[in-house]
């Protein structure tokens, strides 16, 4: 019996290494596919037991990893609460938003440029631990930012600031209300992470949002500098000139009382001609539809381009709404879609002022006063300053980076002057600041719902001739407040405005 | 009696101090395993190590001195494989009692302590296992009948799917565990009565000698058994281990490949039959086949093992470092997943190699052995092993469809372990037998009492 003995024997031997083959090919081969699956839940819970690196601004830590005693070891912690949590997000088993979330390859430490860090705590027996974070985020501004919004909207109100550094493009604050503190969404008990997560998203106010990036509506007025712009650059009107306004204009190629376009009772803009400064001054509406559908829908909207409509640019957050311009309009007649065709005269006049279908975030409004505050150099917006080690060295520091010439210097400069008027003597007066010459412009957007109030906008930089400071304010509701003007929101961007000039 | 391997004049060696020395090196794979367990989890030395340590030292010890006493020329390999993986398996257990916090592993030792007892009891009560002949067939009705237990209605119980367990009180029991062994030795006892009809009648069909129709009856029964075993009790592993066993019994017994050919096409076509009509069947080659369809649903179990031994890669996260727990039955089926994950490919591997020398060396007891019985148990034993291994790891490690198997000597589970523990007994007993030296041969200096001759009742073969 021996030879069918042998026989088996290497049969058996042939199971085994039919074993031993795939269990290396299942641990050497595929480690790395499955090690990388997203779906993969261990990958999640070896990332989340990890001692995460900071996020700073300044000096402070806005979010931390604390050692605690259960089986993730660190839990999230947000100091910053409220006043951050639109940019730093909040970290959750194998999720992440915000800056948690595009940083998430320094702050876990799996980033190549920590690679010898890494190393470095694998020799040494360290855990690994992930790398730092530095925002571009100025506290004070971020503070008064957000102290001044919630101040002025009210409890019940919703609104975001966006401030940027006009020189760089360094986003010196970023704030939404309401907001929400991610300390219950990263807790590691799963009822309380998910009790504070459906209360957040159920809320009618959706605190969850982040405003300044996320959410885009007529810019209204302020619209009116990416006009005035237009026709500048383009040599249809100088800053000198005198442009054609009126108390009322019906709509070209319209009828009827609802498409005739006023000034809601500016007077100022009553004569039929007046001067281009006195039609930013007042915020004629008259004159910037005439003069939108004199420069023309395809110009007026290469111009909004160069400003950043109809694209994405913030790389460091998201997700990021698009800034729309239209570029064609498809009309609907009897549920049949027609060929899109370019805007008519009518539909151009209401683009002329931020109406029709023209949206904006207000981190794009604060782009386009960026933009003529750095004599027409778009700069790329940017929240991640630096990139560190878990013990502070600096691995990159951000280089600053032209997106593109919105604008000539020149027509920088007559819009600087056009924008300081409207504060100086015009709707923007509340942002003024004793000694400083500020440039803004008011915003007062319909919604298109009858009987709601309008949106408010505010965009201002100061000083106007050497700009450390561009801000964009956004108002969407403010409950037993008048949104009109400059009265709500040039507040708010002359506080962030001394924040940042009083450093 | 069957041809006979020793060479005239050729005395083996004990080897018991060989035996002890690798026992120690088992004991250091158990103990050093749960300390490491307790410093990776807890980051300090188990308070109870002393305790624990002891009683492992205790029960290797106890089996050794047994050995050294009741079967001096077994093989000295056998027993240090079995200890180191029995160790291993406590201290896998216990690392995931820590996770889940459950106390399987003191369960699991009181389990061992019960196998190591039978196993000496096995060889005292036995002094030769040709005395096993004498059940052919009480052991074949009593395995049947463990068969049908769970199929019971009062002590059957279906866990998993699978109506495998009886019940009885607290305690539950897996009779397919005891049944595998009584096969071998029904198989063993039949075939080495007629294996000379089974192996000289037939026909040559090609280059086959194919089997006579008549003498097709036992391996039909053995198919309607194995498929009545899938079907009734939907356990595919078990299935495909008895049926396995059977026919390489059969083919060693009767020295003719035609009944592997045949018995093969048999099970082959009725587990294709058994898939397409039965679909929890089906289930398991789908998951098999692709098991990431639905990665949390009823592929989760498996996805999460490969996951698992992903993570570790080849050197492992290191025991308390890993998340074996997310697997669900980390300590019974799926535990290789778990030394997969924290002792990575190394550990498989030794573990692979450790369960390769089980098989080695048992059939190196069926080779040398001086008896057809003796032969026929120990391959019979050695194919079952290696079977089952490959049944489950190959199952764990998706090489072929997932079956419920425990793996030997490591899963947690009382009557796999126990069973096994019986197993490595009688092929301790073969092989004292096979290394023996033959009694009429030149009287040795040593030991007189050692060699009288022994009065046992002779299998015909």
């Amino acid at each position: 019996m021996n030879k069918p003995i042998r026989a088996v024997s290497i049969f058996c031997m042939f199971l085994f290494l039919a074993l031993m083959a795939n269990v290396t090919f299942l641990q050497f081969w595929r480690a790395d596919e499955y090690n990388t699956d997203p779906k993969n839940s261990r990958v999640a819970a070896a990332a989340f037991s990890r001692e995460r690196g900071l996020i700073l601004v300044g000096e402070d830590p806005i979010a931390r990893s604390e050692p605690v005693d259960d089986q993730y070891k660190y839990l999230r912690v947000y100091p910053g609460k409220q006043l951050y949590a639109p940019v730093t997000g909040y970290l959750q088993l194998g999720s992440q938003t915000g800056i948690e979330r595009s940083q998430n390859e320094v702050l876990s430490g799996e980033d190549p440029r920590l690679f010898v860090n890494r190393l470095v705590d694998l020799l040494k027996g360290d855990t690994n631990q992930g790398g730092n974070v530095l925002l571009t985020l100025d506290p004070a501004a971020q503070r008064a930012a957000y102290t001044a919004l919630r101040d002025t909207v009210g409890p019940e109100g919703e609104g975001a600031v966006v401030a940027i550094e006009p020189k760089t493009g360094r986003i010196l604050a970023m704030v939404s209300f309401p907001s929400y503190d991610p300390n219950k969404l990263a807790s590691h008990d799963r009822e309380t992470r998910e009790k504070a997560y459906d209360t957040l998203d159920g809320n009618k106010r959706q605190p969850l949002l982040n405003r300044a990036i996320q959410t885009r509506l007529f810019p209204g007025s302020t619209f009116k500098v990416v006009t005035a712009a237009a026709a500048i650059e383009n040599g249809v009107y100088d800053a000198d000139d005198d442009v054609p306004a009126g108390a009322t204009w019906q709509a070209p190629g319209t009828s009827g009382s609802q498409n005739v376009i006023d000034n809601e009772g500016r007077a100022g803009c009553n004569p039929a001609k007046i001067s281009f400064s006195a039609a930013m001054e007042n915020s004629c509406n008259t004159a910037f539809a005439k003069m939108a559908v004199e420069v023309g829908p395809e110009k007026l909207r290469e111009q909004a381009e160069k400003f950043g409509f109809n694209s994405d640019y913030l790389l460091d957050l998201g997700p990021q709404a698009r800034s729309v311009f239209p570029e064609e309009v498809v009309d609907t007649i009897d549920d049949v879609q027609q060929d899109p065709r370019e805007l008519n005269d009518a539909e151009t006049a209401r683009s002329g002022f931020g109406q029709f279908s023209v949206q904006s975030t207000p981190l794009q409004m604060a782009m386009v006063v960026s933009a003529i505050a750095n004599r027409g150099a778009l700069m790329r917006p940017y929240l991640v300053d630096e990139v560190q080690t878990a013990t502070f060295d600096v691995l990159e520091t951000t280089e600053p980076e032209t997106l593109r010439d919105a604008i000539s210097p020149q027509t920088a400069d007559q819009l600087t002057d056009l924008l300081v008027a409207t504060v100086d003597d015009g709707t923007a007066s509340p942002a003024a600041i004793d000694g400083v010459s500020v440039a803004g412009k008011t915003g007062t957007a319909q919604r298109g719902v009858e009987g709601k109030a309008p949106y408010g906008w505010f965009v201002s930089f100061a000083p106007a001739d050497d700009a450390q400071v561009a801000v964009a304010v956004m108002i969407q509701e403010a409950p037993g407040k008048e949104i009109a003007g400059g009265q709500l929101g040039g507040p708010i961007a002359k506080a962030v405005m001394e924040a940042v000039l009083n450093k | 009696m069957a041809t006979n391997s020793a060479l005239m004049g050729f005395v083996h060696r004990r080897r018991r101090g060989a035996e002890l020395f690798l026992l120690i090196l088992a004991l250091l794979v158990g103990v050093g395993a749960y300390a490491a367990v307790g410093l990776g989890v807890d980051g300090e030395v188990p308070t109870n190590l002393i305790g624990y340590g002891g009683w492992l030292t205790l029960l290797v010890v106890a089996a050794h001195v047994a050995v050294r006493r009741v079967a001096p020329y077994a093989d000295p390999v056998l027993l240090p494989v079995v200890a180191a993986l029995n160790g291993l398996g406590l201290a896998i257990i216990h690392r995931l009692d820590l996770a889940r916090e459950t106390g399987l592993a003191s369960q699991q030792l009181t389990w061992m302590t019960l196998g190591v007892v039978l196993f000496i009891g096995t060889l005292v009560v036995l002094p030769d296992h040709r005395l096993l002949a004498r059940f052919t067939y009480t052991s074949g009705l009593a395995a049947i009948a463990l068969l049908i237990l769970p199929m019971l209605p009062v002590l059957g119980t279906e866990i998993n799917g699978a109506r495998i367990w009886i019940s009885v009180g607290p305690f539950s029991f897996q009779p397919g565990e005891i049944a595998k062994l009584l096969l071998v030795v029904t198989f063993a006892g039949y075939l080495v009565v007629h294996r000379d009809a089974l192996a000289l009648a037939g026909r040559r069909v090609l280059f086959l000698d194919l089997p006579r129709g008549r003498d097709l009856g036992p391996i039909l029964m053995m198919w309607v058994v194995s498929l009545g075993i899938l079907i009734l009790q939907r356990d595919l592993g078990s299935s495909l281990l008895f049926f396995g066993l059977f026919l390489v019994m059969l083919y060693v017994a009767t020295e003719r490949p035609g009944w592997i050919v045949v018995g093969g096409l048999m099970f082959f076509s009725g587990a294709a039959v058994a898939v397409k009509i039965f679909s929890h069947v089906q289930n398991r080659v789908d998951i098999w086949l692709d098991p990431f369809a639905d990665p949390s649903g009823s592929g989760y179990q498996l996805v999460q093992a490969l996951y698992g031994f992903a993570w570790g890669g080849l050197i492992g996260r290191g025991l308390g470092e890993g998340m074996p727990e997310r697997v669900p039955y980390a300590e019974s089926d799926f535990i290789l997943a778990a030394i997969g994950e924290e002792l990575g490919l190394t550990a498989v591997m030794a573990v692979l190699l450790l369960y390769g020398l089980v098989v080695e060396r048992a059939l190196r007891a069926a080779l040398i052995s001086r008896d057809g019985f003796g032969k026929l148990v120990a391959t019979g034993l050695a194919a079952v092993f290696a079977l089952q291994i490959f049944v489950v790891i190959g199952g764990v490690t998706r090489l072929i469809p997932l079956t419920g198997l425990t793996t030997p000597f490591l899963s947690y589970g009382g009557s796999s372990l126990v069973a096994n523990w019986v197993i490595i007994a009688i092929l301790l007993r073969i092989s004292d037998q096979a290394r023996r030296p033959v009694p009429d041969l030149n009287e040795q200096q040593d030991d007189p009492d050692e060699q009288q001759t022994q009065i046992v009742k002779v299998v015909p073969s």
